[in-house]
């Protein structure tokens, strides 16, 4: 690529040989990325391809310096050091998770860390009288001093848009968008998205949701394992949605899965009709419901993309500890079973690896030993008194048996890599000796090596007669593991499939539609 | 016991203030010419803050769990004047007073822990309440009066050890006491030791244990020395024996039990230990109610040492309790804390109080020290671990920790060995 820069050049951003790597992993690898003035460019990939560290890195949020490679914006080169100096350039970017504060008005957050001042005090009537007309702009009819917590998301989503226009943004960056919003809502911001394209705002919008980028972008640049795979001209190349699909999934499986030889018995676990409300919000539902059977022995995955209600469905199953239950019913081994309380699920046989170790998963003040046995220390506790001996020796057996690689069961889970802190989480939960194992995202964060052994351990747990879900993102993941895959797509379960008839475009297609509702 | 472990380490700010306190001792010792280690002295500092001491088992259970509670004063002057009225006023024998004491302490507890653990208003706000609500009860129930308090009930806040047995120019039962806490000590460590040894857990080096042991036993025997010879009429003061008996008992709850780890685990990561089974609502009321059901005791403790229940007890307390719990190493954020650790850290306090005193130093100055003392143990142990580094103490304690490093066990093929699971 040569770097002729002259006016009439229409690339407005280009990003060159991007490489980005955090320790362990290469999250980036020469990724290059060219974007139009004008146009709306979509990033497609999996998740952890590595779309959000790339706009991570174009946003400032990991400064110039941190990575290899140029960012070329409006025909220089940038040295971004923060979010204020990328902002100040004109790109703004607008996260998943939203950054306003809900006690907080419309107008104030429009202008939060940019107010317009008079002599030092902030000028109220000015900032009033703008945020009606950014108001206006992204098509928001909302008095600007009603607080944010009482906006639902999909308005949300445009007082962020609103604020970024505020700063004379040039280039405007959505990372799933539309992943919160509602039909109606979703359809409103893309149309906001496309208004904004006719008055010469770029925008570069991350989604899982083939059908909207299919819709509305000019351009597709496709991530996959933080490479660049292509870049694709909608109108030119008549892209659809599986052309995306392809693109976004095709790589061959290598052997990254121990063999096995699945030993399936009886349904040993079922749910029927399991419905779940949302905990804050009052008619939201996410599980709608569900029906769905593990046999012993089985590997049952469970695939959808991030927010389609997957944690929710596995955590409310787990003794309500999430969401406020509404319906559905619970059999094990053919008797109805009640699960009001964690205890409950534990004590009857329900084991749940959470998605999110260290929030969720471990107290990481504690040590191995003390987080082993954390999950049933009734087994080594006479009359309620632990047995401190019989602690070490059972965390011992642990850290030989899944080769947890550490100095001693007395050190810290803090300081353990990722694959350890979960092999460590693995023993906590294989100590309660569940009948049903559910797995969220067992492998995220981990690198290759660790998985390997942790899909070995899940299916050595396998072949002892347990249930097991696993719930991920990863694709290649459930195809290599599972032995029976169910879809969810906003909630409801729209597929199953069986090992032989699954494959990335399958999936692909039952996870990001209710087109093909079972 | 493997307490004994637990007793001298866990944390290096423990070490460092096990440390702090010799050197405090030592200094005041030469800085007073000796006056410091007398029986006199050590029986009043023991007197003087005892009720402080069991106030901070409590708090630092709470703290641990992620709490605070900033009522323990007004819950124990209420709980004291309670009593006191109810024995002057009713005429019930003194131990009958003990209890109405403890079920009122239980009573406040509840109404604390029902808001604290099953409404969810944060424990600051909740004893900050019961802070102005119980001091404004002490003061309605007892009109703002002084009221005094029968001579058996004293007895609990000053009394001591009888002198029984033939004269052998200690007080026997004291002697008696030390010896048998040197024995109890040395046979839990050999226990533990051999249950360890047999059931193929890891074993401390010898010399590591017997370094420790000679250690322990020495610093009970000097302190039976000196209470067993003090002036005639005292002895080991009854305030000390409850506080000996209650950190036996809530040191071994707290680190040996399921209860005990299930308030680690809701202070370290509440969501986690939700998620493992923990009830955590009932653990958070469970250290609430604790914790003024042993304000109750230290009001009533109180009350009997200064012979009579005031409107002002109690004033301040919480302070004092809150300060030793953290010097003794626990974690503003919660999940950290060990009982051990609280009492030394209140001692690192009384003595320093008492010292200071001896030295003839204003109680203006006496405070000054005493907040600076509190602000530098903290920000030690928060510089430390913002550095990702071992303190200084805890670097030259290395040796007398556990140093033995165990390999990672590369041999053993996952597969195999879970096989070996099923």
């Amino acid at each position: 690529m040569t770097s002729h820069t002259t006016h009439s050049d229409p690339i407005i951003l280009e990003m060159r040989s991007i490489t980005k790597e955090f320790p362990g992993v290469k999250a980036l690898d020469r990724v290059s990325l060219r974007v139009k003035a004008g146009e709306v460019h979509a990033i497609c990939g999996e998740n952890g391809a590595g779309k959000s560290t790339l706009m991570k890195v174009l946003s400032g949020v990991y400064p110039h310096g941190t990575y290899n490679g140029d960012i070329v914006y409006q025909n220089e080169v940038q040295q971004f050091k923060d979010i204020r100096a990328s902002e100040h350039a004109g790109i703004a970017i607008i996260h998943q998770e939203l950054a306003l504060i809900p006690e907080l008005s419309i107008m104030e957050n429009i202008f939060l860390g940019n107010e317009p001042t008079k002599r030092g005090v902030i000028n109220w009537d000015e900032a009033r009288s703008r945020s009606i007309e950014l108001l206006a702009r992204v098509g928001l009819r909302e008095n600007p001093d009603t607080p944010i917590k009482e906006i639902g998301v999909g308005k949300q989503q445009l007082v962020e848009i609103a604020k970024a226009l505020n700063k004379s943004v040039k280039i405007l960056i959505l990372d799933e968008p539309t992943a919160a919003l509602n039909e109606s809502d979703s359809q409103h911001l893309l149309d906001l998205i496309l208004g904004l394209k006719g008055k010469g705002i770029t925008s570069i919008i991350i989604s899982h949701k083939l059908n909207e980028i299919e819709q509305i972008a000019d351009s597709i640049t496709i991530i996959r394992d933080g490479k660049t795979i292509e870049t694709l001209d909608v109108k030119a190349d008549g892209v659809d949605e599986d052309r995306i699909i392809k693109g976004m999934v095709g790589r061959t499986l290598e052997s990254r899965f121990p063999e096995h030889e699945p030993k399936i018995g009886d349904v040993l676990f079922e749910v029927k009709n399991w419905t779940v409300g949302h905990p804050q919000i009052e008619d939201r539902l996410v599980c709608k419901g569900s029906n769905f059977h593990v046999r012993s022995g089985e590997i049952v995955g469970f695939a959808g993309l991030m927010g389609a209600g997957r944690t929710e469905l596995a955590r409310s199953i787990f003794g309500r500890s999430y969401g406020r239950f509404i319906s559905g019913h619970l059999y094990k081994e053919g008797k109805e079973i009640t699960l009001k309380s964690v205890r409950q699920a534990i004590d009857a046989g329900l084991g749940y690896v959470t998605e999110d170790r260290k929030s969720l998963g471990l107290n990481l003040l504690d040590d191995i030993k003390t987080t082993t046995v954390s999950a049933n220390l009734e087994k080594i506790s006479k009359r309620s008194v632990v047995d401190d001996n019989q602690e070490f020796a059972v965390a011992e057996d642990y850290r030989k048996s899944l080769r947890t690689k550490t100095p001693s069961v007395e050190e810290g889970v803090a300081k353990l890599s990722g694959g350890n802190q979960q092999k460590v989480v693995l023993a906590k939960w294989m100590f309660t000796d569940p009948d049903l194992l559910i797995l969220d995202e067992p492998t995220r964060g981990i690198d290759v090596g660790a998985k390997y052994e942790i899909y070995g351990i899940i299916q050595q747990l396998a072949n002892q007669g347990k249930g097991i879900i696993v719930i991920s993102s990863e694709l290649p993941e459930l195809l290599g593991l599972s032995d029976r895959i169910y879809t969810i797509f906003e909630g409801a379960i729209t597929g199953v499939l069986n090992k032989e008839e699954a494959s990335q475009e399958s999936l692909m297609k039952l996870m990001t539609s209710a087109r093909k509702a079972a | 016991m493997n307490a004994l472990k637990k007793l001298f380490g866990g944390n290096t700010r423990q070490f460092g203030m096990i440390f702090a306190l010799v050197a405090l001792i030592i200094f005041f010792q030469v800085a007073t010419g000796g006056n410091t280690l007398t029986s006199g002295n050590v029986i009043n500092l023991f007197n003087g803050n005892s009720y402080i001491l069991i106030l901070a088992i409590g708090m630092v259970l709470v703290i641990i769990a992620g709490h605070i509670d900033l009522s323990v004063g007004s819950v124990a002057a209420v709980v004291g004047v309670s009593v006191a009225m109810a024995m002057r006023d009713w005429g019930i024998p003194w131990y009958a007073g003990v209890l109405l004491g403890l079920a009122l302490g239980a009573l406040i507890g509840m109404w604390q822990g029902f808001w604290t653990a099953y409404v969810g208003i944060p424990a600051f706000i909740v004893t900050l309440a019961g802070m102005l609500l119980f001091r404004g009860l002490n003061q309605f129930i007892g009109k703002s009066n002084t009221i005094p308090v029968p001579r058996d009930f004293q007895y609990l806040g000053s009394g001591y050890l009888p002198e029984v047995g033939p004269d052998t120019g200690f007080n026997n039962l004291t002697l008696l006491l030390g010896l048998a806490g040197v024995a109890f000590v040395i046979f839990s460590a050999v226990r533990s030791r051999s249950h360890a040894k047999a059931i193929g857990a890891h074993v401390p080096e010898a010399w590591v244990v017997i370094t420790k042991l000679v250690l322990v036993c020495g610093a009970i025997l000097f302190a039976t020395y000196l209470f067993a010879t003090g002036r005639p009429g005292t002895s080991f003061p009854i305030p000390g024996l409850i506080l000996a008996l209650l950190v036996l008992i809530y040191g071994f709850v707290s680190s040996k039990t399921i209860v005990g780890r299930h308030v680690y685990a809701v202070g370290g990561n509440r969501h986690a230990a939700e998620l493992s089974g923990v009830q955590s609502k009932k653990i958070n009321f469970l250290v609430m109610m604790n914790m003024s059901v042993l304000a109750g005791l230290a009001g009533m403790i109180f009350v009997g040492r200064s012979t009579a229940s005031g409107p002002f007890d109690g004033v301040g307390w919480e302070l004092d309790a809150i300060a030793a719990v953290f010097i003794g190493g626990a974690a503003v954020t919660g999940g950290v804390g060990t009982v051990i650790g609280s009492i030394v850290g209140g001692l690192v306090m009384a003595v320093l109080n008492n010292g200071l005193q001896l030295l003839g130093i204003g109680a203006d100055l006496t405070q000054i020290i005493k907040g600076l003392v509190l602000l530098i143990a903290v920000a030690f142990d928060v510089y430390n671990k913002s550095q990702g580094k071992k303190s200084i103490i805890g670097l030259m304690m290395k040796n007398f920790g556990r140093n033995n490093e165990i390999k990672p066990d590369e041999t053993t093929r996952t597969k195999d060995v879970i096989h070996r699971e099923a």
